[in-house]
């Protein structure tokens, strides 16, 4: 049951699964264990944060693409709900309408940037999806009837999931029952669905030929699989969950605008939590998402702690100050990429594998031991060299 | 590529030497350009108005060229595509602030040829400024990753970062202004043609840069060796050269061209922000696309499309205008994939 859960995907390292099922059961219980609004805004931002890195992963862990229009798709999904809620007023019509008018422009929208360009080598996919994805930045503070422009959307969500519904008028160990606790937990299930449906995907046939087109694109075309119908759908899947991702988001702030879920900071956080949790392992989102969130949410504070002692230092105090704090995230992006890039995932199991050789078998598609290569191409085979 | 047999007798070996048939110049992207030019003249009306608009994007395009002919010559030498190209224009501007707001006696003198001192001697510092992170960016960021795509995009964005974070370490946060020094302001009328006198200044420029390109890459042994590498590398490091020596060159040479068009850049929009860079890589990124990744002749007819589609579309409706360049580069790709300029080989 458990393993077909996860779709036989195992953690395969006992340190990987306690991470996991701490994270997992933090997440549950978060509105029992930690009160207060700040610990509950930081456990949603981490489930969303775990969806969209998750589809991240499966297009730049499992197949290979680097792609910087992913937050579009975000923006997307969080601008239907907002965009439906607005005009329609709160009510669940107006969420099925936003979230499935999303899913369509998605769908559509990353159809058409796949067939266009995935036929293209990987830098150029990269430049041109940078550029779309610019644009639509572009458009969406510039249609302000539309989208509201710089200041967003703020709306009211189906009264069931209002923070003034009460359903328990105790709080029921320490949590009160109302609206907010209800969408945490439709947040929490939608979560837990989503990655157990992306973990299904990505092992399944389908998954496996990604895998193949990661490693080696020509053999794989040489097999007989075309590589560009393979690329755009994984395009379109990735595009599909970060759509959804972004309804969470929206639904769970009540609010959308650029700069929550379109501003490039938002793609770069993603790129540096796939690269640190694990590229090619979903489980990586999981970790990392909860480990970038957390730090994220709770560094800045003791960063400032360290510039206000060090206020009589010139250069050193403004590195330290907590607006300086993406300095830092660069810092460890550019060496977990040399030094990681197989991540904490990654890591984990190559250590369960070497120190437990009897249970920790290799299997198919699973981040290749060694921990030098992880998915990225070696060197010298360029990804997608000739097709174009 | 047609196959031939070896000569083997010295009959066939001199009928080999005859002159190798000159390629045909594609003159058909010129020609874009020019259709370009006189489609907007109608939508216009006034001519003169229009030749102002001309001047203006052609200034534009030379900045950009300024800016995106050293990566993608990196590009095709090397096939590294630097996403971090914008710390170069971002450093090369806000070096340029420093020494113009050092040299205030200079901006600020009536004398043309004092500010234009000025103005030269913030360029030379700003590529100065940029060269010198070229040389320290090739060596620790992009050598490990030779041949690595997914790697060099990552890696080069997170340079981006970590470069954009420092200089707000220590310029700040905020925009600095970059007043044009007395003598650049204003602009000059032919007949009833006003041209801004800095975009004067900025398209001489572009032209100088583009032709010294054109001369050293067409003239030169150096400019040989860097076509042949571009168009195949392997084959010129088997014939003995030192390919990784000559791009550490080029990537130097490109990073100085970027600090140079960040300074005119600067100077042009008449302010500094850090996030200068991010927003200066999407438009060459798109300048090069159009042009064909490796091609400089391409980067350049992409540059000055560009450009002037921006200062065209931003007369007749400034809303379409942030668009005009994602809309270019689908027109041009639908119609050469490859760009403009495909460049052999890739």
């Amino acid at each position: 049951m458990f393993k077909a859960l996860l779709s036989h995907d195992l953690p395969r390292s006992k340190l990987l699964a306690l991470a996991l099922a701490i994270a997992v059961l933090g997440l549950a219980f978060t509105p029992f264990i930690f009160p207060g609004t700040k610990a509950l805004n930081v456990a949603a931002k981490i489930m969303v944060f775990i969806v969209l890195v998750a589809s991240y992963d499966l297009l730049l862990g499992y197949t290979g693409i680097v792609s910087f229009a992913h937050t579009m798709f975000f923006g997307i999904g969080a601008y239907g709900v907002a965009i439906a809620s607005t005009r329609m007023g709160p009510g669940w019509e107006a969420v099925a309408l936003g979230l499935g008018g999303a899913l369509l422009a998605s769908l559509l929208l990353s159809l058409v940037i796949g067939l266009f360009s995935l036929r293209v080598k990987a830098i150029f996919f990269a430049m041109i999806t940078l550029a779309v994805a610019s644009a639509f930045m572009t458009l969406a503070s510039q249609l302000s009837d539309f989208t509201g422009g710089e200041d967003g959307l703020s709306f009211k969500v189906p009264e069931a999931l209002q923070p003034g519904t009460e359903y328990l008028e105790e709080p029921f160990l320490g949590a009160s029952i109302d609206g907010r606790f209800l969408s945490y937990y439709l947040l929490f299930v939608a979560t837990v669905a989503l990655v157990l449906l992306m973990l299904r995907i990505v092992n399944s046939p389908f998954g496996r030929v990604l895998q193949a087109i990661r490693e080696n694109d020509f053999r794989a075309e040489a097999i007989g699989y075309r590589s560009v119908v393979y690329r755009t759908l994984s395009n379109v899947l990735a595009a599909l969950f970060a759509c959804a991702a972004g309804a969470l988001l929206a639904l769970w702030l009540r609010y959308n605008g650029p700069d929550t879920s379109l501003a490039f900071e938002l793609m770069l956080d993603i790129l540096l939590i796939v690269v640190i949790g694990g590229m090619g392992t979903i489980y990586g989102a999981v970790i990392g998402s909860v480990l970038f969130v957390l730090a994220q949410s709770y560094l800045q504070d003791l960063m400032k702690l360290g510039a206000d002692r060090l206020v009589d230092v010139p250069l050193l105090s403004q590195l330290i100050s907590p607006d300086r704090w993406l300095l830092w995230l660069g810092l460890l992006f550019v060496l977990s990429v040399y030094h990681f890039p197989s991540g904490i995932v990654g890591r984990l199991r190559l250590r369960a594998m070497l120190h437990e050789p009897t249970t920790g078998r290799p299997r198919v598609g699973s981040t290749p031991p060694g921990g030098g290569g992880g998915p990225l191409p070696p060197p010298g085979g360029s990804v997608n060299k000739e097709s174009s | 590529m047609t196959t031939r047999t070896l000569p083997t007798t010295p009959a066939q070996a001199a009928q080999a030497a005859e002159p190798v048939p000159q390629a045909r110049f594609d003159k058909l992207p010129l020609l874009l350009l020019a259709g370009l030019m006189l489609a907007a003249l109608p939508l216009i009306g006034s001519a003169s108005s229009w030749a102002t608009l001309t001047v203006a994007g052609l200034a534009m395009g030379l900045i950009i060229f300024i800016i995106a002919s050293g990566l993608t010559l990196v590009f095709g030498l090397m096939d590294v595509l630097n996403f971090g190209h914008g710390v170069f224009i971002a450093l090369g501007a806000f070096v340029a602030t420093t020494v113009m707001g050092a040299m205030g006696a200079w901006t600020d003198n009536p004398s043309l040829l004092a500010n234009l001192v000025a103005v030269g001697t913030a360029c030379l510092a700003g590529m100065l400024a940029a060269a010198a992170l070229g040389l320290v960016f090739e060596r620790v960021m992009v050598r490990p990753v030779y041949g690595m795509h997914l790697k060099q995009i990552l890696i080069t964005m997170g340079g981006m970062i970590i470069g954009e974070e420092l200089i707000k370490a220590v310029w700040g946060p905020q925009l600095i202004a970059m007043p044009l020094p007395e003598g650049l302001r204003g602009s000059l009328l032919f007949g009833d043609v006003a041209v801004e006198k800095f975009r004067l200044v900025a398209v001489v420029l572009g032209l100088l840069v583009f032709m010294a390109l054109l001369l050293v890459l067409n003239r030169t042994k150096l400019g040989l060796l860097i076509r042949a590498g571009v168009q195949d590398r392997e084959m010129v490091e088997s014939l003995g050269y030192r390919i990784k020596r000559l791009f550490v060159g080029v990537f130097v040479g490109g990073s100085a061209l970027a600090g140079l068009g960040g300074v005119m850049w600067g100077l042009y929009q008449q302010g500094v922000t850090p996030q200068i860079g991010g927003q200066v890589n999407t438009l060459i990124f798109i300048v090069i696309i159009i042009g064909g990744l490796g091609s400089t002749l391409g980067c350049f007819v992409g540059a000055l499309a560009v450009g002037l589609m921006a200062n065209y579309c931003g007369f007749l409706a400034p809303k379409v205008a942030l668009f005009s360049n994602i809309a270019l580069m689908v027109a041009v790709l639908l119609w050469r994939p490859q760009g403009l300029y495909p460049v052999t080989n890739r």
